[in-house]
């Protein structure tokens, strides 16, 4: 099964003509509505899918601890991807959904992927409640907000249900939610909500845990979000003790790369920052599943006082799917100290 | 030393190229013949395998709303409830002039998606026109059709079918929103479906297991083929070594060890074995292309399995029949090695000799070949199933074999006794001096003869049996088969004052011990009484059956779980009892008839869209004008019996040309392998002709009486393989039949089939034995004076 | 009764033209015995042969009662051989598949005339009695040679040829044969022509004819 979806995802998300940057990620956006910075969010219809561009995503990670004293963590994407334009509904709609699960416990991280056609109602994004969906996973809304939300996946004998509550305002990333991913001008829209709490219960093989915890939800849709040169990026969410949040990547190239970020203060106040205030340095790698993964982090946003370690709560947190990532909960270290995600793409 | 050795070997055979061609044909035909059948089984093996992995990847199951489809919105929700299933909409057209079978599939959750490309780019497949996917002999009688989306070949895609994404299947299909079926990929309990879906197994899967028993029968054949081939490499390899002993015993006194001398023969024998078996192989290439065709017919027809009609070679087919050639050497060869063994090396022996050793074994040969024919009774007494049966025949064919050569010996003894004149004496003496030389290629003949003969009479009296069951149960002078139920109901009416009879023919899917079976439920009429083939039957069977206090089971049901009169059997969960055992041929599935009553009682409410109808046969065309001209029926909705009784002899008679074929090539291998043995035994028979040459024969009459020799011996032979051949029959008949398919058939004699192929027989002796008969004619003097002068 | 007349007969082995008998001429009457003698490979067995009807000559004539064999065709010469003539052979001229007393009695009953009785003091005369259930391959040499002299006197033919019929015998009993064999002749008129080396056995037949260099001296 896998093994197909392997060959059925190369082929979709990077056809031989079009292989750039992570995943296509790079690839021309010809055709496909591009960022603007001149706009500004429309809630709740940009909580929706944005049909004109041809990537999108709803991610959510949380950092959980369960009430057996362990650290967990867990992860909901839904992406969208359009094959070409159009508005066909039914067989002939062209976009695909793909999703993503992950659970991580100190020891131990599971994964598992759907994806589906658009236009037959096997999964999408609605209003009226907000729900997104893939199969018989779930993101859903008591209203058209994204305030209150219910959310499962599971796959085999793993699986997730809990509950989120927002404790604070969406935040727009870069220039009102105009994020630049490159010097070149490659740029998304993107923004977060960083401050949910969350409660219920991780379905692990040997029983169900209940668990409290954090979540952070990004949403960001682009048509061509990486430059051509870039080959993956180091992507951290972090939620400090102190109730502030920082939001930090560095794209990597060939060069020095491209880091940007926001600094979101306890009472959701959001500053972006820019190249030249974030220092990202790996302290030590660790082999996962082939290859060296930096696992172990130095991050530095000396313009806050931020100088922090940033460790895996599991080192083979590895998301072995089609489109194969890191993606797992870490714990802070240092000047603060808290809890967050680490993404990695790109590590070959 | 040793390549003296080879030197002086090889020369033998440049001095006898007869010989050389003798042993490369014989065993190239008995590989040839063996992997025919073998590529024709794996030819159509293959093709379920493709059909299965097309259709569902572990699973048989799907999900199906009888009467209709399932509407997309239905699969999706099943989707988000968390059903692991896959959609397919599937549909036929007519392209060019053929039904083709449009299957739709969704290339990210079918289970086989894959299979269809090796790039299965989705961009192309479901966005701008589509890819079509099909057989290459598909895509090549579609090139010339306008308006299709780009044909791919693909030749893991089942024959007959085009694959491609559903969003192209609806537009070809002229339908959307609608799936046919539904795949069940992940294990589900039917009681959790929604009302109006259900859950069943794809009855036309199953079809490794139905033909199992059509497979197992070819490669008997093959064996059969393959054994009859060895006697004559067994016999040109004997004679090869024997001729050669002089120079066996010559090398050896010139000092060329035991050991080396069997190596170099080894490598020899396994030498020409690779140069057979590789003639043996292109041969049998051309053999299962030339039958390919009939056996996809015959599957077809009576499984419904679809195999291509073109022949992929195959490594392991390559491999396989190498290793038959190299192991038919190795079996032929070993006996002749280890003679060579124990051969001193100053002992003289003559041709004579040798084959009047052979001679003296026939005894413990017939011993040996009745406790084979012994052993294969116990087979049977012992175990169950098609192998015990063939194990039975493989007893009692290779046991006559053996017993073939005293019983020979027996006869000609008796004519011996039995002449009076001095040539007549001679030639029965000497018929018995060559039959140790013969044998082997008479007990070929006698199983092709024995096969033929058994072959023959089984499919004798299984036509004339089916014939009459057709004319049985194909009563009605009419069939009808309308759209649906609503224009069942209209014909039904319209039709009732015009025919004597509508006789609904309705059914419903159901599982009789475990298999899937269809129950039918049928009216009170004497259309019943008076035709419907029944072998087994309580007196009041038919008032029971319209009580609904029993039920009529097929033959096949009732030999797989041993159901007889009084014997109870379970229909939707009510117990009724066996009232009667009908025959049902050329179907291998369970079935069951019970009243209409209680089938509508048990069932529900069946579809009601086939009627048979009774009419008087001046009037069937008539009918049959109105009912075509007043009804939008669907195409083949309306069959006179005439036609479906000439479709399904049709059927019949295509299952059994593979047979035929195989019966008539085995034939021909008998018939070289006289031939050969004949051609080897030349030399030897100079020193029995000259003597009697020289007492005042003519070479013309010695010819004849050689001729005359072999045909005697074929018709001995033919005489004994009569009875074996009815003998295999019988069990053909009674035991594997009754495994295979499912039926018993009643055993009728043919003696003039019998005359005939005793004709053949004879007729292959003499074409064998026509031409050394002919040399002996043209034999010069001088040729026979070296007889009396030279030191053999 | 034979009368051979400037029989020439050659043979061709590959290339060469081999040039066997060169003009032979011979009379033989009936009752009459003759020896030929001559070196090995002279062509004694093929003049034999010729005179036995089984193989054909270049030119010349033979004929035997009056019947020219030139005007015989392959059928007149089988009936020469059945009925008239009766062969004796260096070795091999068993009939393999018959049983010693078949093959005695063989010759006689294909000529139309057995007689068992006379059969049976020829095969007691030459010492095979024991024998004859016995198959020609278990026999010696020896007593395989008798077995044709015996099957050719069975036969009571006009003309008895014979080529070494004394050649597989030891001298004691090539001198019983040979004496049993001019007596046999003696008693039943049969004219016999024998081909030997042996000097010995020439003498004792009484006439004797030389062949060499494919002429009669």
């Amino acid at each position: 099964m896998i093994a197909r979806l392997w060959i059925v995802l190369l082929v979709l998300l990077a056809p031989p003509a079009f292989a750039q940057g992570f995943a296509g990620l790079g690839t021309t956006a010809e055709g496909f509505a591009l960022p603007d910075p001149d706009t500004t969010f429309d809630f709740p219809q940009d909580h929706l899918p944005h049909e004109g561009f041809r990537i999108e995503w709803w991610y959510l990670t949380a950092t959980l601890s369960g009430a057996d004293g362990l650290d967990y963590g867990l992860q909901w994407t839904l992406f969208r991807t359009a094959l070409g334009q159009g508005a066909d509904q039914g067989w002939r709609s062209p976009h695909v959904w793909l999703g993503h699960a992950g659970m991580t416990t100190p020891d131990r991280h599971f994964a598992a992927e759907k994806i589906a056609r658009g236009g037959i109602g096997q999964a999408g994004v609605t209003s009226g409640p907000f729900d997104a969906w893939i199969d018989d996973w779930r993101m859903l809304s008591t209203d058209n907000s994204l305030n209150a939300l219910r959310l499962t996946a599971g796959e085999g004998d793993w699986g997730y249900d809990v509950a989120l509550q927002a404790q604070g305002p969406l935040i727009a990333h870069g220039a009102e939610g105009y994020s630049v991913k490159s010097p070149t001008g490659q740029a998304s829209h993107y923004y977060s909500q960083p401050f949910y709490t969350v409660s219920g219960r991780l379905n692990l093989p040997e029983g169900p845990v209940e668990v409290t915890g954090q979540a952070w939800l990004d949403r960001e849709w682009s048509s061509q979000p990486l430059a051509e040169d870039q080959s993956g990026w180091d992507w951290f969410s972090l939620s400090f003790d102190s109730g502030d949040k920082l939001m930090a990547f560095r794209l990597r190239d060939g060069g020095a790369g491209f880091r940007s970020g926001t600094w979101i203060t306890a009472l959701g106040e959001a500053q972006p920052l820019g190249d030249d205030q974030i220092v990202t340095t790996p302290l030590a790698h660790a082999q996962v599943a082939g290859r060296e993964v930096p696992v172990h982090w130095r991050l530095e946003v000396p313009s806050r006082g931020v100088s922090v370690e940033v460790r895996a709560l599991n080192p083979q947190s590895w998301m072995g799917l089609s489109i194969a990532y890191w993606e797992g909960p870490v714990q802070v270290t240092g000047s603060h100290t808290g809890r967050g995600y680490l993404e990695m793409t790109g590590y070959e | 030393m040793t390549r003296v050795a080879w030197g002086a070997l090889i020369s033998h055979w440049r001095r006898q190229p007869l010989q050389l061609v003798t042993l490369i044909l014989g065993l190239a035909l008995a590989t040839a013949l063996w992997s025919a059948v073998q590529a024709i089984n794996a030819e159509a093996r293959a093709s379920y395998a493709r059909a299965s992995e097309q259709l569902a990847t572990g699973t048989q199951a799907i999900i199906d709303r009888p009467g209709g489809g399932i509407a997309l919105a239905t699969y999706a929700q099943m989707r988000r409830d968390g059903w692991n299933v896959a959609p397919v909409l599937q549909g036929r057209i007519v392209l060019e002039g053929r039904q083709v079978t449009i299957v739709g599939i969704d290339v990210l959750t079918h289970p086989a998606a894959a299979v269809t490309g090796e790039t299965p780019d989705l961009t192309e497949s479901f966005l701008a026109e589509g890819r079509l996917f099909a057989r290459p002999d598909l895509i090549a009688r579609l090139s010339g059709v306008p308006d299709l989306p780009p044909l791919q070949a693909n030749a893991a895609v089942p024959p007959g079918e085009l694959w491609t994404d559903i969003s192209v299947a609806e537009r070809l299909l002229g339908q959307t929103g609608q799936l046919s079926h539904l795949l069940v990929l992940d294990p589900i309990d039917a009681g959790d479906l929604a009302p109006g879906l259900r859950l069943r197994v794809e009855e036309g899967n199953d079809t490794v297991q139905l033909t199992r028993s059509f497979h197992l029968n070819l490669t008997a054949f093959g064996f059969l083929a393959f054994g009859v081939g060895l006697f004559i490499v067994h016999g040109a390899i004997g004679l090869a070594f024997e001729q050669r002993r002089a120079l066996f015993r010559t090398l050896r006194a010139l000092g060329v060890p035991l050991r080396r001398l069997m190596l170099v023969l080894s490598i020899e024998l396994l030498g020409l074995a690779v140069v057979a078996g590789a003639l043996g192989l292109v041969l049998g290439h051309l053999v299962a292309a030339a039958l390919l065709p009939d056996v996809a017919a015959t599957l077809r027809g009576l499984y419904g399995a679809e195999v291509d009609g073109a022949l992929a070679l195959r490594p392991a087919w390559v491999l396989a029949g190498l290793a038959m050639a190299l192991g038919g050497a190795v079996v032929a060869g070993t006996g002749a090695l280890a003679k060579l063994r124990r051969l001193p090396i100053l002992a003289g022996a003559t041709v004579v000799v040798w084959a009047e050793n052979a001679g003296l074994g026939s005894r413990r040969q017939a011993m040996a070949g009745v406790a084979l024919a012994v052993l294969g009774v116990i087979a049977l007494a012992l175990f169950d199933g098609l192998v015990a049966g063939f194990a039975l025949l493989a007893g009692l064919l290779l046991g006559a074999a053996l017993c073939l050569p005293l019983c020979l010996s027996l006869m000609l003894r008796l004519g011996h006794s039995a002449a009076s004149g001095p040539v007549a004496q001679w030639v029965w003496a000497d018929a018995r001096a060559q039959l140790p030389g013969l044998s082997l290629a008479l007990m070929a003949l006698m199983l092709a003869l024995a096969t033929n003969v058994g072959v023959s009479t089984m499919v004798s009296s299984f036509r004339l049996t089916f014939t009459g069951w057709l004319d049985q149960r194909l009563a009605a002078e009419l069939y009808v088969t309308a759209r649906d139920d609503a224009q069942g109901a209209e014909i039904e009416a319209w039709l009732a004052p015009r025919v004597q009879a509508v006789l609904p023919i309705r059914s419903a899917g159901d599982r009789l011990n475990g298999q899937p079976a269809t129950i039918f439920g049928i009216i009170e009429h004497q259309t019943y009484r008076d035709h419907w083939p029944l072998l087994q039957a309580d007196p009041a069977v038919w008032a029971r059956i319209e009580a609904g206090e029993g039920v009529l089971i097929n033959e096949q049901l009732a030999y797989r779980q041993d159901l007889w009169l009084g014997d109870q059997v379970t229909l939707a969960g009510q117990s009724m009892p066996v009232v009667g055992v009908y025959s049902d041929y050329g179907n291998p599935n369970p079935q069951a008839i019970i009243g209409m009553d209680t089938l509508l009682q048990l069932y529900g409410d069946v579809p009601n869209y086939r009627f048979g109808l009774r009419v008087p046969p001046a009037q069937v065309d008539a009918v049959r004008a109105e009912l075509a001209e007043r009804f939008d029926l669907p195409p083949g909705g309306l069959r006179a019996n005439t036609e479906v009784k000439q479709v399904s002899k049709a059927v019949f008679e295509n299952t059994f040309v593979v047979t035929g074929a195989l019966n008539a090539l085995t034939l021909g291998v008998a018939g070289f392998a006289i031939l050969t043995s004949l051609l080897t035994l030349w030399t030897s028979r100079l020193p029995q002709i000259a003597p009697v040459w020289s007492l005042g024969l003519t070479r013309r009459t010695i010819a004849l009486v050689e001729l005359g020799r072999s045909l005697m011996l074929a018709a001995f032979t033919a005489l004994i393989a009569v009875p074996v051949g009815l003998g295999l029959a019988w069990v053909l008949l009674n035991v594997i039949n009754v495994e295979a398919f499912g039926w018993r058939l009643p055993m009728f004699l043919f003696p003039r089939d019998w005359a005939l192929l005793t004709g053949l027989a004879l007729i292959a002796a003499a074409l064998a034995a026509g031409w050394p008969a002919w040399r002996v004619a043209r034999v010069p003097p001088a040729m026979l004076l070296k007889v009396f002068a030279n030191d053999r | 009764m034979l009368k051979i007349d400037t029989v020439t007969k050659s043979y061709d082995t590959g290339a060469q033209h081999h040039r066997v008998l060169q003009g032979v001429s011979l009379h033989l009457a009936a009752g009459e015995a003759l020896a030929l003698t001559g070196e090995s490979g002279s062509g004694k067995s093929t003049l034999l042969h010729l005179a036995a009807a089984l193989d054909g000559f270049d030119s010349g004539e033979i004929t035997l009662n009056g019947a020219a064999y030139s005007g015989l065709d392959d059928r007149g010469r089988a009936q020469l051989r059945r009925e008239t003539l009766a062969l004796v052979f260096q070795q091999f001229s068993l009939v393999p598949s018959l049983t010693v007393g078949d093959n005695i009695l063989f010759h006689a009953r294909l000529a139309g005339r057995p007689d068992p009785a006379w059969a049976a003091e020829v095969t007691r005369r030459l010492g095979l009695s024991d024998l004859t259930g016995r198959w020609p391959e278990a026999l010696s040499g020896g007593q395989q040679q008798r077995v044709a002299i015996a099957r050719a006197i069975a036969a009571r033919p006009q003309l008895l040829l014979a080529d070494e019929p004394t050649g597989n015998l030891d001298e004691d009993t090539a001198t019983r044969v040979l004496d049993l064999m001019l007596e046999l002749v003696r008693e039943t008129g049969t004219a016999l022509w024998l081909v030997t080396h042996s000097e010995a056995v020439a003498q004792r037949v009484g006439r004797r004819v030389h062949l060499s260099g494919g002429v009669l001296a």
